[in-house]
């Protein structure tokens, strides 16, 4: 406490200092706006400071001045000279009294009312002639144990240390090809530890205690709540987080925004709280924490939420999206709709959040300085939104890669994920004079960045690597470089306006060796390269129900079988095919097998063997057992958005689609492998887990983690026996004996059965765990 | 006190820029260029721990780009610091006389960047304000 009031006498005494000016003009020109709003706000602030730190005269004084300057403000009332006075008779009060405060001694009080009641409309009040502030008679000052800096010398001090840290980097190096001398070494080491203490040092004077950023919010809370005459609890936490100064600055206002609209918004009147069984009192909670490198600040409120059917009503009246968009929307999207700009969910515009900076503001705010806001909206819950901002402005964390023979560095929070071309999981196709990378089922568009920087590139694309990036508000591309170099942590300095102007860099840094590196702007490229977002733009506001709403597409290998159908079934079931002798096919033990390699296969797709000469099989498998399908030749292998329309009855074939204007039949595998296939032998050991079939999401995302923890993984469907089933939210559970199900959703928001979120993988891996411990211990 | 300026070589003629805007001569140790960035932008280089902008004053004065250069007078403007490549850095005189407006037009890159002539010993300098070279063609043109 001792250490914010300090804070907060250095800061009125600095803003005092600075407004001195503005004093002289405005009482030079009582007309002027601009003086008279900086003199408003620096009442208005002290007034909101001393509320917090329980300091009621100074409070009343700014309180009485502002209720003043408002009136002026709003044009009820005029500046003449007898308010000038009186006003800045108060504003001398302010100063004499931060005076008093920070040298400890009293100051009498007397007049105090007599200053305030010169600020009212009343004439007959006489003012205190304003004379010029006597000099105090005894400089008894405290001895102060901080000193205010400006960030400048901060900066200063900062480079310098970074060039004694090139300098040791080149002094080591140099040291290293000289002669080993053990004391020059030794030297050398302490030299490089003290540089780095020093380095250390000066990074954590740019550091501060996000308390400051909260000092305000009881006070904003409660001016607020008793103007909308509700009530509201305000609980802070994790004060002790510290994040770089100029970062606190730049959260400071969207903070505040984002508590305001919590208050006049989100959290209800008191009777309206009573009436849906809650508290009368709102509850609102401020916390900070750090996790890794960033910094995440919460505010949760327990009041109505955001109605996302009335903001897609909105935003459709207000002709931002489509009627059609609007309908496909899930809840989460609709609830993400309150970052549009121009948007409002209050009916009517209120005094408190209803203008000045929306949302979208808030999230651009936070976005330039490299964070994210997510918002996760519960009807009649509340709201919770998270701010996650890098811990520092200048230090960030990036990966250096290479395109013609260049370095660049990418912010490593716009990376999702590395991948070379030429491994299995990417497939790069053109379309036109763009090229689209599909990985795994999905697709995104390409940007080759040695295209895009107009330089050759060295590496043909077979042998480049994919950076799949995903830009604050836009939506995923990968990016082709010829080589990945390393992670690092780098200092990142603005680049100049001309090198700027190019679009596609968000900065420079030095590498360990000193030469310039310039750090590319993720979102900048995306824009240069023509990569548009804007339809996208909605889905790109909540990414992973996005990526579910995208067309899926499945690898199909088409075949013909023996009796000249066509059928298709998913490239992934299949091993490889192979041509069998004839011979090597049996009916035996009720079944029709083949042997191969020593093994015997079931064997599907034929009742009997052909009479001579050779058999096409497919070896497909499930991952556990395998089986041989018999065909006569293959057609094509496609990747198509399936519409299957299903078989009345199960069966070998599952349902029929339309490719290319053909009837296909489409395989059923699960039916195939219940079946045909044996039972493996030591799999019962292993607790099992049914998953349900063709759902690419659970077959690509799912089933590894799942079986990473142990599980055999079998098909769900009827009679299958599981001790664990896993069932997509709002389908019908099939028929069988499983010990426990696990309802998997897609959208983040509770649904109220029970069921987890499909990206939560917390709650997976514990609900998953759990029942694999029971069965090893039972 | 008569202005202090610095005469360098620039695109074959002699120049002189005020030498309070210039803050140091430097050689110039790698450049990293800038894949599409304005054309008067040479590339970046590293000044000890800073990086300056390195600006081709022959392509900013619309002269095609200068090949082979390795000299450059650092010039700090508005927060960053750059670097003007010229041929040769010559010498830092004091002006016999004020600045004089020039009277003759001298051509596109030339107008732009010079402001004023100067006199130096009976001879006479284009006085170069190193911002506009830095501003390059393109924000003149807006």
């Amino acid at each position: 406490m001792e250490e914010l009031i300090n804070d907060f006498i250095a800061e009125t005494r600095d803003m005092l200092q600075a407004l001195s000016g503005a004093i002289v003009a405005w009482e030079a020109h009582p007309g002027d706006r601009e003086r008279l709003d900086e003199i408003f706000r620096f009442v208005h602030t002290v007034k909101g400071n001393c509320g917090f730190f329980d300091l009621p005269r100074l409070a009343q004084l700014s309180h009485a001045a502002e209720g003043a300057l408002a009136e002026v403000r709003a044009g009820t009332r005029t500046a003449d000279t007898r308010l000038v006075n009186a006003v800045l008779a108060v504003i001398d009060r302010i100063g004499e009294l931060i005076q008093a405060l920070e040298t400890g001694e009293a100051l009498a009080s007397e007049d105090d009312e007599q200053l305030i009641a010169a600020l009212g409309t009343e004439i007959e009040v006489s003012v205190p002639a304003l004379e010029p502030a006597a000099a105090p008679e005894i400089e008894t000052r405290k001895s102060q144990r901080s000193i205010r800096l400006s960030v400048d010398l901060l900066d200063r001090m900062m480079s310098g240390v970074s060039d004694a840290v090139l300098a040791r980097n080149e002094l080591a190096r140099r040291l290293r090809d000289a002669p080993r001398d053990v004391e020059v070494e030794a030297a050398f080491e302490r030299v490089s530890a003290c540089i780095a203490e020093i380095r250390d040092g000066i990074t954590r004077t740019r550091m501060q205690r996000i308390d400051s950023l909260f000092a305000g919010l009881p006070r904003l809370v409660r001016d607020l709540a008793a103007e909308l005459g509700k009530q509201v609890a305000l609980e802070a936490d994790g004060g002790d987080v510290e994040l770089d100064r100029e970062m606190i600055e730049m959260i400071r206002d969207p903070l505040t925004h984002i508590v305001r609209n919590a208050i006049d918004h989100g959290i209800e009147s008191a009777d309206e709280r009573v009436a849906s069984g809650k508290k009368p009192a709102g509850t609102l909670k401020v916390s900070a924490r750090q996790a890794g490198n960033q910094i995440l600040i919460e505010v949760a409120d327990d009041g109505r939420g955001i109605d996302g059917d009335a903001l897609a009503r909105k935003a459709r009246a207000a002709g931002l999206i489509s009627a059609e968009q609007a309908e496909k929307m899930t809840a989460v999207q609709k609830t993400a709709l309150v970052f549009m700009p121009s948007l409002s969910t209050a009916e009517e515009v209120t005094a408190i959040s209803g203008r000045g900076v929306g949302m979208d503001v808030v999230r651009a705010n936070i976005e330039r300085i490299g964070g994210v806001v997510d918002i996760d909206s519960r009807s009649h819950q509340g709201v919770r939104l998270c701010i996650r901002v890098p811990l520092t402005l200048t230090i960030i964390p990036a990966l250096t890669v290479s395109a013609g023979g260049q370095v660049f560095a990418i912010p490593r929070s716009a990376i999702d994920e590395i991948l070379r071309v030429g491994g299995g999981s990417v497939r790069i196709d053109g379309v036109g004079e763009a090229e689209v990378a599909t990985i795994r089922d999905r697709r995104v568009p390409l940007i080759g960045l040695a295209d895009l920087l107009g330089v050759e590139p060295e590496a043909g694309r077979e042998d480049q690597k994919l950076i799949l990036l995903k830009p604050a508000g836009g939506d995923v591309y990968a990016l082709a470089v010829d080589a990945v170099h390393d992670h690092e942590e780098l200092v990142v300095k603005p680049a100049a306006p001309a090198v700027m102007a190019a679009g596609l860099y968000a900065g420079t840094t030095l590498a360990d060796d000193g030469s310039p590196i310039l750090l590319l702007d993720p979102s900048g490229m995306a824009n240069c390269a023509g990569v548009s977002f804007d339809e996208k733009e909605i889905d790109a506001l909540l990414a992973p129900a996005g990526e579910a709403e995208a067309v899926r597409e499945t690898s199909l290998l088409l075949f013909r079988t023996l009796d000249g159908a066509r059928r298709a079934v998913p490239v992934a079931l299949v091993e490889r095919i192979e041509d069998v002798p004839v011979e090597t096919v049996q009916r035996s033990a009720g079944k029709l097998r083949v042997a191969l390699g020593g093994r015997l296969l079931p064997l599907a797709g034929c009742d009997a063997a052909p009479a001579e000469g050779k058999l096409r099989i497919l070896r497909l498998t499930d991952g556990v057992s395998e089986l041989a399908y018999g065909f006569a030749e293959v057609v094509d292998i496609r990747a198509v958005a399936l519409d299957v329309h299903a078989a009345p009855a199960p069966g070998e074939v599952g349902g029929v689609a339309l490719i290319d204007g053909e009837h296909v039949e489409m395989l059923d595998p699960y039916w195939l492998f219940a079946a045909h296939a044996d039972a493996s032998p030591d799999d019962g050991a292993r607790p099992v887990c049914a998953l349900p079939e063709g759902d690419p999401w659970m077959e690509n995302m799912l089933r590894p983690l799942i079986e990473s923890l142990g599980y055999r993984v079998v098909a769900a469907r009827d009679g299958v026996a599981a001790d664990i089933l896993i069932q997509s939210a709002g389908t019908e559970e099939p028929q069988g004996s499983a010990a426990q199900i696990l309802r998997i959703r897609s959208q983040s928001e509770a649904a109220g059965d029970g069921s987890i979120y499909r990206y939560d993988r917390a709650a997976l891996l514990s609900a998953l765990t759990r029942n694999a411990k029971g069965q090893a211990n039972g | 006190m008569a202005e202090l300026l610095l005469i360098a070589r620039l695109a074959g003629r002699r120049v002189a820029f005020p030498a309070s805007s210039v803050e140091a001569v430097v050689e110039l140790e790698g450049l990293t260029p800038v894949p599409r960035a304005a054309g008067h932008v040479a590339g970046l280089s590293a000044l000890r721990s800073r990086v300056l902008t390195v600006i081709d004053a022959f392509a900013s004065l619309e002269f095609g780009r200068s090949e082979g250069l390795s000299e450059a007078i650092v010039v700090p403007s508005d927060g960053h610091t750059y670097a003007i490549m010229v041929e040769e850095v010559e010498d830092v005189v004091e002006a016999s006389a004020p600045p004089s407006p020039i009277k003759a037009p001298l051509g596109a890159g030339w107008d732009r960047a010079a402001t004023a002539m100067v006199e130096v010993e009976g001879e006479l300098f284009l006085l170069i304000d190193p911002h506009q070279l830095i501003a390059g063609p393109a924000a003149h043109a807006a």
